[in-house]
């Protein structure tokens, strides 16, 4: 597994996921200049990092999605690498047109940082293979725009197709009102492409990779994808 | 297009907030009448906020060196060391003015500055944390302020990307026209590799970096250094604009040249912006320096020289470089998108001289500029003592259970979730206790170092008797850090005051002053940085006395530290400290009786480090399993607050003695800690205690699902969480 990081003005959990990935897959993953134009070479996995990159000015992740680095993040997805896009890295995911959909404003109106659980929707993709099928796991959340949305026919073709990676759940796994925390469409914290190779996901597993810290439930998805190799 | 300058005239020199006498010294020192630029230097360097002028002569006398402390207060921040040449480096500041006219903005660049003092030294900032004071809830301004507050801390600190792991929040009547915002942050540094604001060398670049210049904060601290009135929320336009975006450019931009070693120099542009850094750095340095401010990125044209002096625009940085290493730094800030302009340099002439448009603006000594500013020692008059209240003297208007209850759902002490949410706590992976605690506690890097961090003041202690008040304020810190299992190494002190030209307030900062220093003398645990807020009033009516303290612990292990929630069922349940049932000042007194009276606890220093020591030692060899200090509320507050936060209830037994139970239960006896252990280890506990020279007893059990306090029902936990956790969150959402 050769795993890059793509830093952006403004990404601040570069370091927590270098963390996580480093971890998991023993060695430090590259650190990508977002001017640039190339990945390095043989990178399976990008991470688009969570932050405020542009300072979330016009509107979070829309700068970032415009960035030299993107055009190969596009092309490497398209000729199937992974991309995992957390936080930060979703709206950018989703301003970039690699995800549909758009992250709006927390329904409450205000920037929540707390633990929540999720429900893991599938868990045969590259990304959830480490869980249970419909495992609940606590993580944490930190964003003012969280708030998943999308036209009916996107969200319809989203859950035909099971494109559904996590939704937000109480500690029972049970999908609720009151466990969205941010108004989200049918309590989606994170979804795949077409091809499951790019997840996009509001919460901050890369923060659960520890027993002294919150836990560890984030730790099987790095595993998860510290077995992938594209080359393999 | 130079404009005209105006005519130095006596309302002129007053309205920069300089005294006819300090007009004096003015003249005395230059020979001259100063020109418009010379006034207004002077009126950022001579104004309280930067001078010190009212507080200097109380500060000397501190307590500011321990063998671990690597520099004291007079640089941006503080910084000790913390073994493996580490160094921590921290300071609170206030930001008070500011956030009550634009609360959002006010407390943003606050927590901007704040972070600007620490990675200046060459720290990478790890956490943040805060004291907030707001006027009483039924005030109608509060709600908007402390929404703005909040939201404005939040904004700036998530998106620069630093926990913000604990803080302080209160409300009372005497905050109702200037509320306090107190803003600390915490970074770690190569404790060989500090950087100072002492510039060397003759002939050296002085660059500008960072943003640019605009016409925002001009006189923001001439403003901090006055009293408010009816006007004062015009003076909106002083109140400068933050962008944490740029703040985190800066940080990531500063620590990478500092890194390569350009920088030989380096100072932030904070209160007065290039004025205050610039003379900091020459003065500091005995050297001279030229500036010549056409070369000054300015965000708007026609900026006078006046004013770009003045101009208290966010997220900029002064540096002294390395000749030879101009190329390589200036390349770092255009690769982060940051302005960079060689605008002057250092020479041997020590004086600080100002061109612009080809003029000469200002021509000035240096060092007098910071060394001859005014030292005052204004008159001050000891706070009148308060009667003691005797325990037998106050009747229970409520059963203790309803009191509990009361307490636990009133606005000082219940829960401050809806706050804390909106920070992000968990960035960097290293919160090991998160907000809510006694302290933070931060891991360092990997571990299995940690820092323990906590803010604290009782403001109403200090009202009744500031020397107690400001013992209380540095105890409370040291016993929070250390029912985490820290050792207390140092402090960083915030001293909010109403105005000092008032013998009585000024009694309450000289009193308040020698309280913490006989605190932090007897505690080793020296100041190492901090801020003076003076004028903290409006229309004649001053704040409670409020010295915030920021305390720094060090803690070996991070896996040898307590938390205060209950951890099993059926563990003994351990009162550590003496208990005479102190009800004077207690919110047992305030918030149940209505009685906002008496003397307040007084803080007995070597027991209180006895039985910190003792309590310290039980958790780093595991002997405990759940600690929490005691402190407002009492000990029924502490057990309820443990109970709620692990869902498990707790029993406590009637006392054997003769104090009157609400005045055992409530009373806010110092020095004291709640602890747990497992039943059969109760007796080796409490003889470790005692063998330390302190008391210690069991008063309790834990197990069940309510609280039942002596001779009353038992209280579901439901609705003691229901109470502690409901009140703000319902308090924000009402209209």
């Amino acid at each position: 597994m050769k795993p890059a990081i793509v830093l952006f003005p403004g990404s601040n959990r570069e370091g927590d996921a270098a963390r996580a990935l480093e971890l998991t897959t023993g060695r430090a993953p590259a650190i990508v200049w977002h001017a640039d134009h190339e990945l390095p070479p043989g990178t399976d996995l990008v991470v688009l990092p969570g932050g405020f990159s542009y300072g979330d000015y016009l509107r979070c992740g829309a700068i970032a999605a415009r960035a030299p680095m993107m055009d190969a993040v596009r092309k490497h997805a398209a000729s199937g690498g992974l991309v995992l896009g957390i936080c930060n890295g979703f709206q950018i995911l989703v301003e970039s047109g690699l995800l549909p959909g758009v992250l709006m404003r927390n329904a409450g109106l205000r920037f929540i940082c707390r633990m929540q659980h999720l429900r893991v929707e599938r868990n045969d993709t590259v990304f959830t293979r480490g869980y249970r099928q419909h495992q609940t796991i606590k993580v944490a959340i930190a964003h003012g725009e969280g708030n998943y949305e999308a036209d009916d026919e996107t969200i319809t073709r989203l859950e035909g197709d099971g494109r559904v990676a996590f939704r937000y759940s109480d500690p029972d796994g049970n999908v609720t009102d009151l466990s969205n925390p941010n108004g989200s469409t049918h309590s989606i914290a994170g979804i795949y492409s077409e091809k499951f190779n790019v997840l996009g996901l509001m919460p901050h597993p890369e923060n659960l990779i520890d027993p002294l810290i919150g836990g560890v439930d984030g730790l099987p998805m790095f595993q998860s994808l510290a077995g992938f190799s594209r080359a393999a | 297009m130079l404009r005209n300058e105006p005519q130095i005239t006596p309302e002129l020199v007053a309205q920069h907030g300089l005294k006819p006498d300090e007009y004096q010294r003015i003249l005395a020192l230059i020979g001259r009448t100063p020109t418009f630029t010379e006034l207004g230097i002077f009126s950022a360097m001579w104004n309280e906020h930067c001078s010190y002028k009212s507080s200097r002569l109380h500060l000397r006398g501190l307590p500011t060196k321990a063998p671990w402390v690597i520099q004291g207060p007079g640089e941006n921040a503080g910084v000790i060391g913390i073994g493996e040449g580490l160094a921590c480096v921290f300071k609170m500041e206030s930001h008070n003015h500011p956030s009550y006219i634009e609360p959002y903005q006010g407390a943003a660049t606050g927590v901007g500055g704040i972070l600007r003092d620490v990675f200046t030294m060459g720290a990478r900032p790890v956490a943040c944390l805060n004291l907030l004071r707001f006027g009483a809830p039924e005030h109608p301004k509060t709600r908007h302020l402390v929404s703005g507050v909040v939201a404005g801390i939040a904004g700036y600190g998530n998106s620069f990307g630093v926990p913000t792991v604990a803080g302080s929040v209160n409300f009372h009547n005497r905050y109702d026209g200037n509320i306090l915002v107190n803003a600390m942050a915490v970074g770690i540094a190569k404790a060989n590799e500090i950087f100072y604001a002492k510039a060397t060398g003759v002939g050296r670049p002085i660059v500008y970096l960072g943003s640019k210049t605009g016409r925002d904060g001009i006189h923001g601290a001439t403003m901090a250094s006055a009293e408010f009135d009816d006007k004062s929320e015009e003076k909106r336009p002083t109140v400068q604009v933050g962008d944490p975006f740029s703040e985190k450019l800066l940080l990531e931009a500063c620590l990478e040249i500092m890194q390569k070693g350009c920088v030989i120099a380096i100072q932030d542009m904070g209160a007065a912006g290039l004025t205050s850094s610039a003379v900091e750095m020459g003065a500091k340095g005995d050297l001279g320096i030229e500036l010549d401010l056409d070369k000054v990125p300015c965000r708007e044209t026609g900026m006078t020289a006046y004013e770009m002096m003045l101009s208290e625009s966010q997220e900029r940085m002064l540096m002294v470089l390395d000749p030879s290493r101009e190329a390589e730094a200036e390349a770092i800030f255009t690769k982060w998108g940051l302005d960079f302009a060689v605008i002057g340099k250092t020479t041997d002439t020590l004086r600080f001289v100002i061109k612009h448009g080809g003029e000469v603006k200002a021509d000035l000594p240096i060092k007098e500029l910071g060394d001859q500013a005014p030292l005052y020692d204004r008159p001050w008059v000891p706070t009148p003592a308060r009667p003691v209240i005797e325990p037998d003297s106050v009747s229970p208007p409520l059963s203790n259970s309803d009191a509990l209850l009361k307490l636990m759902g009133s606005p000082d002490q219940s829960s401050k979730r809806w706050v804390w949410e909106q920070y992000d706590h968990l960035i960097l992976g290293n919160s090991i206790q998160q907000p809510g605690g006694d302290a933070a506690v931060i891991r360092i890097g990997n571990g299995p170092k940690g820092l323990a961090l906590c803010t604290d003041v009782t403001q109403r202690y200090c009202e009744a008797d500031p020397f107690e008040g400001g013992k209380q304020a540095v105890a409370e810190a040291w016993r929070n850090l250390t029912a985490v299992g820290s050792l207390p190494l140092a402090l960083t002190d915030n001293l909010n005051f109403g105005n000092p030209e008032r013998p009585e307030i000024m009694g309450q900062f000289v009193l308040a002053v020698r309280g913490i220093g006989e605190a932090a003398s007897a505690l080793d645990f020296p100041i190492v940085s901090g801020n003076v807020s003076l004028y903290n009033e409006t229309q004649g009516r001053g704040i409670l006395p409020t010295p915030s303290i920021g305390g720094v612990g060090l803690v070996e292990d991070v896996t040898r530290t307590a938390t205060l929630a209950f951890k099993q069922e059926d563990e003994s349940i351990i009162l550590v400290g003496e208990t005479v049932g102190w009800l004077g000042q207690s919110v047992y007194l305030r918030d149940v009786c209505n009685r906002e009276e008496g003397a307040p606890p007084p803080v007995d220093l070597p027991r209180e480090r006895k039985a910190g020591d003792a309590v310290r030692k039980l958790i780093v060899n595991r002997k405990v399993s759940a600690v929490h200090d005691l402190s407002d509320g009492g000990l029924a507050l502490a057990v309820a607050e443990m109970a709620v936060a692990s869902n498990i209830g707790a029993r406590l037994e009637t006392p054997v003695n003769t104090l009157p139970l609400h005045a055992w239960l409530f009373g806010e006896d110092q020095g004291r800690y709640v602890l747990t252990c497992a039943t059969k280890e109760t007796d080796s506990v409490i003889a470790e205690i005692m063998n330390a020279g302190v008391v210690a007893k069991k008063i309790g059990v834990t197990g069940g699902d309510s609280l039942t306090l002596p001779g009353e029902a038992p209280v579901p936990l439901a609705r003691l969480r229901s109470a502690h956790e409901n009140w703000l969150p319902d308090y924000m959402q009402a209209r």
